[in-house]
């Protein structure tokens, strides 16, 4: 795969993409590519325009300058419902629709599709070994379940249709930390199992760097740095950056 | 050739069948005797005849005979000039109205021989106290208090008109049922009132009837109006019609209205023994009636509610969907609330005549509103992420609708289909006005009789049959909500 990577058109593309809410600037002008089978992770304060990138690549939204290249095509509405089905996306709450089962949401769309019920439940029971969700939780509602529950019925969700790309916005956003600690591990495991192109927003530095190798900070809907860990602590483009890296927290020293 | 024959003798009885002729009457005690007259003297000549009694007012009742709703009806020569034909002396007579009438396809039969014209009346204690004796009297009190039946207020030969002819000052004027208005009088609660001069109530109340010393009321000679093809389709009919002409005097009239509003006998009673014909037919037993309005009743609000459904959602999503279309939808379904219940049903007559029909039409613009809105209301009401993930996930439109936003909007829907139907259960009773029976038939007769019991058997069970469907829309809310869903709400 690597070796090709250079021919192979990218994952997904933004071309100098702008797009505004009424007077907000969510991107301005923004140039950026995935490449496929890699995992990225957009960072920024809120409001710095990552979610939007996400809602540009699934069509929830379209740019108001600038084209989305998909597989190397310009997305076009057409598209947009074979696109959805080949990618899967996971937001913070989960959104998972209340009046079904687990195992109802996990369904909606391959029996849309035409699965049958045993294919579903194989599935079914297939992702909740991946994200290790107790199989006995498939009957219920997502009412009954945990936060963390919750964000990994979500991931089968997005996984249902073994999709090419999982797109996460604030997936872990609204967990507790210990929760959110493991489910960290979990999620860098299936990514890394499953090989997949991942694009993940997250407004915490340290849970993006576990995540990917390559981190982009937005700030104000422009891109100030796309690279590592090192090129953001070695060269960071600009005084924000900078502040961005120290404003994580570390526990203090023990005085013992 | 025998199967030939055999088709002739089994049609030969439709070829002699005829569809019974229809009576109507008016809302008030004189016009349904008068019907109950007219029915019970056509079935002693033989001709089948129903009596669709209590139809409410003039409008009404004119409307349903130019529409073909019913054919005959009791009407007053005044009325007829005043109201239903605008280009007539208002003194013209009958032979005058004949003519105008024939264009318009209606006949008119001569004078049953008393007339019921419109007067003014106070109690005897108080008119004396003031010294009133003739119309003209009341322009020099001022403070008086007037209430007027409805139609009379409204009218152009009633309070607008005495007021210009005698010049009279009164501001207090208050509309009221005819019926109640002489309790008013009675109690001192006005101190004037309207009356037909043919009304049992008059020296029951000791009430003075005010000399018309200009005169301004024009004869109400007692005639029935009736379409001029029943000549011709039932003949017999008009025949029998016109020998009631003349037969009916003022005393006899007034001797009618008392034995029904004041002895409580039924209207057929006391056509019958007027008729000096046997009684027939013996009246259907307090369940029996219940039965029969509870099926009237239940299939006016069912049916409307059901079309109400089936229009309404379509139109809520219709209105989700596009703001704009949503804005104009929303608001034309809350104009059409807007339009006092009792104008809807009239507004209906036009189109659709009278009877069950026109009634579930107006129940059913009625119950689309709260149904339109709920569906509106449950549908933008889920939250954005929501339908976003559903549309994430790579669903149609349609399929979206199907299997996230309308289970999600279900009880917002059911609320509003529930709200429709205990609606649409007070409403129904006033169908009754235009022939659509229901529980509201013997409200009304119950209103014009002064008799709360007939007015608590109309009511009471409108009243637990509301409940009945509450309780019942609760159920299947319970039964249709999303198991999921209800889990939520309790967290």
């Amino acid at each position: 795969m690597s070796g090709t990577a250079a021919m192979t058109p990218a994952a997904f593309a933004l071309e100098r993409v702008s797009k505004r809410y009424a007077s907000f600037v969510a991107l301005d002008e923004v140039s950026l590519s995935f490449a496929s089978g890699s995992t990225t992770a957009l960072i920024g304060t809120s409001g710095a325009g990552k979610s939007t990138v996400l809602r540009l690549l699934l069509g929830l939204d379209w740019p108001d300058q600038g084209v989305v290249k998909v597989g190397g095509q310009i997305l076009q509405h057409a598209d947009v419902l074979s696109l959805r089905r080949r990618v899967g996306y996971v937001i913070q709450d989960g959104g998972l629709f209340p009046h079904l089962t687990v195992l109802g949401n996990l369904a909606l769309l391959p029996r849309y599709l035409g699965w049958r019920a045993p294919q579903i439940h194989a599935r079914a029971a297939e992702l909740a070994e991946l994200t290790h969700l107790s199989p006995d939780l498939l009957e219920r509602y997502p009412a009954e379940l945990s936060g963390g529950q919750r964000q990994r019925v979500a991931l089968m969700r997005g996984l249902m249709m073994n999709p090419d790309a999982l797109l996460l916005d604030e997936p872990l956003g609204a967990l507790d930390p210990l929760v959110r600690h493991e489910l960290q591990d979990e999620l860098k495991r299936i990514f890394a199992q499953l090989g997949k192109t991942v694009i993940v927003v997250t407004h915490d530095l340290a849970e993006a760097a576990w995540f990917a190798d390559r981190l982009v900070l937005l700030r104000g809907g422009k891109v100030i740095q796309d690279g590592d860990l090192e090129d953001f602590r070695r060269r960071p483009a600009d005084a924000f950056v900078t502040r961005f890296l120290h404003a994580q927290r570390h526990l203090p020293e023990s005085s013992a | 050739m025998r199967r030939a024959l055999f088709a002739v003798l089994v049609l030969l009885p439709l070829l002699a069948w005829a569809a019974p002729v229809r009576i109507g009457s008016k809302q008030f005690t004189e016009s349904v005797v008068l019907g109950e007259l007219a029915r019970i003297h056509a079935r002693e000549a033989g001709i089948d005849a129903i009596h669709r009694r209590e139809l409410g007012g003039t409008s009404i009742l004119w409307a349903a005979l130019q529409h073909g709703d019913i054919d005959v009806y009791p009407e007053y020569t005044g009325t007829i000039t005043h109201e239903l034909l605008k280009d007539v002396a208002p003194d013209a007579d009958i032979a005058t109205l004949r003519a105008k009438l024939l264009p318009l396809g209606i006949g008119i039969t001569d004078s049953l021989g008393f007339s019921d014209t419109y007067a003014i009346g106070m109690r005897e204690d108080r008119a004396a106290q003031l010294n009133i004796t003739r119309m003209s009297d009341l322009a020099s009190h001022p403070q008086l208090r007037f209430g007027f039946s409805n139609e009379f207020m409204d009218r152009a030969d009633g309070w607008p008109g005495i007021r210009q002819r005698y010049g009279l000052p009164q501001t207090q004027v208050r509309g009221l049922d005819h019926t109640l208005s002489y309790r008013a009088v009675a109690s001192g609660a006005v101190d004037a009132i309207d009356l037909y001069s043919t009304d049992a109530e008059i020296p029951y109340y000791h009430l003075r009837t005010l000399i018309d010393d200009r005169h301004y009321f024009p004869p109400y000679e007692a005639v029935y109006l009736y379409r001029l093809q029943l000549e011709r389709s039932a003949p017999a009919f008009v025949a029998a019609l016109r020998t009631l002409s003349g037969r009916i005097d003022m005393a006899a009239m007034q001797r009618m209205n008392a034995e029904v509003k004041l002895n409580g006998m039924k209207e057929s009673d006391v056509a019958a023994r007027f008729l000096d014909v046997p009684l027939r037919g013996g009246d259907a037993g307090f369940w029996r009636r219940l039965l029969q309005r509870t099926v009237e009743h239940v299939k006016l609000v069912a049916l409307s509610l059901g079309l109400a459904v089936l229009l309404a959602v379509p139109l809520g999503i219709l209105a989700a969907r596009w703001k704009r279309a949503g804005q104009l939808i929303i608001g034309l379904t809350g104009i059409l609330q807007t339009v006092p219940s009792l104008a809807m049903f009239v507004f209906m007559i036009p189109l659709l005549g009278i009877g069950t029909w026109p009634a579930m039409a107006a129940l059913f613009l009625y119950s689309l509103l709260p149904i339109v809105r709920n569906t509106h209301a449950g549908l933008v009401g889920i939250p954005l992420e929501l339908r976003e993930s559903a549309a994430a996930l790579g669903l149609p439109e349609n399929v979206r609708l199907r299997r996230v936003e309308l289970p999600m909007a279900t009880r917002s829907i059911l609320a509003g289909i529930k709200t429709a139907a205990v609606i649409n259960v007070g409403t129904a009773t006033l169908a009754a006005l235009i022939g659509a029976g229901g529980y509201g038939q013997p409200i009304l007769t119950g209103i014009r009789l002064d008799n709360i019991g007939l007015i608590l058997e109309g009511a009471v069970p409108a009243a637990l049959l509301a409940l009945i469907v509450q309780a019942m829309f609760e159920g299947i809310e319970h039964w249709l909500t999303p198991r999921g869903l209800r889990i939520e709400a309790r967290q």
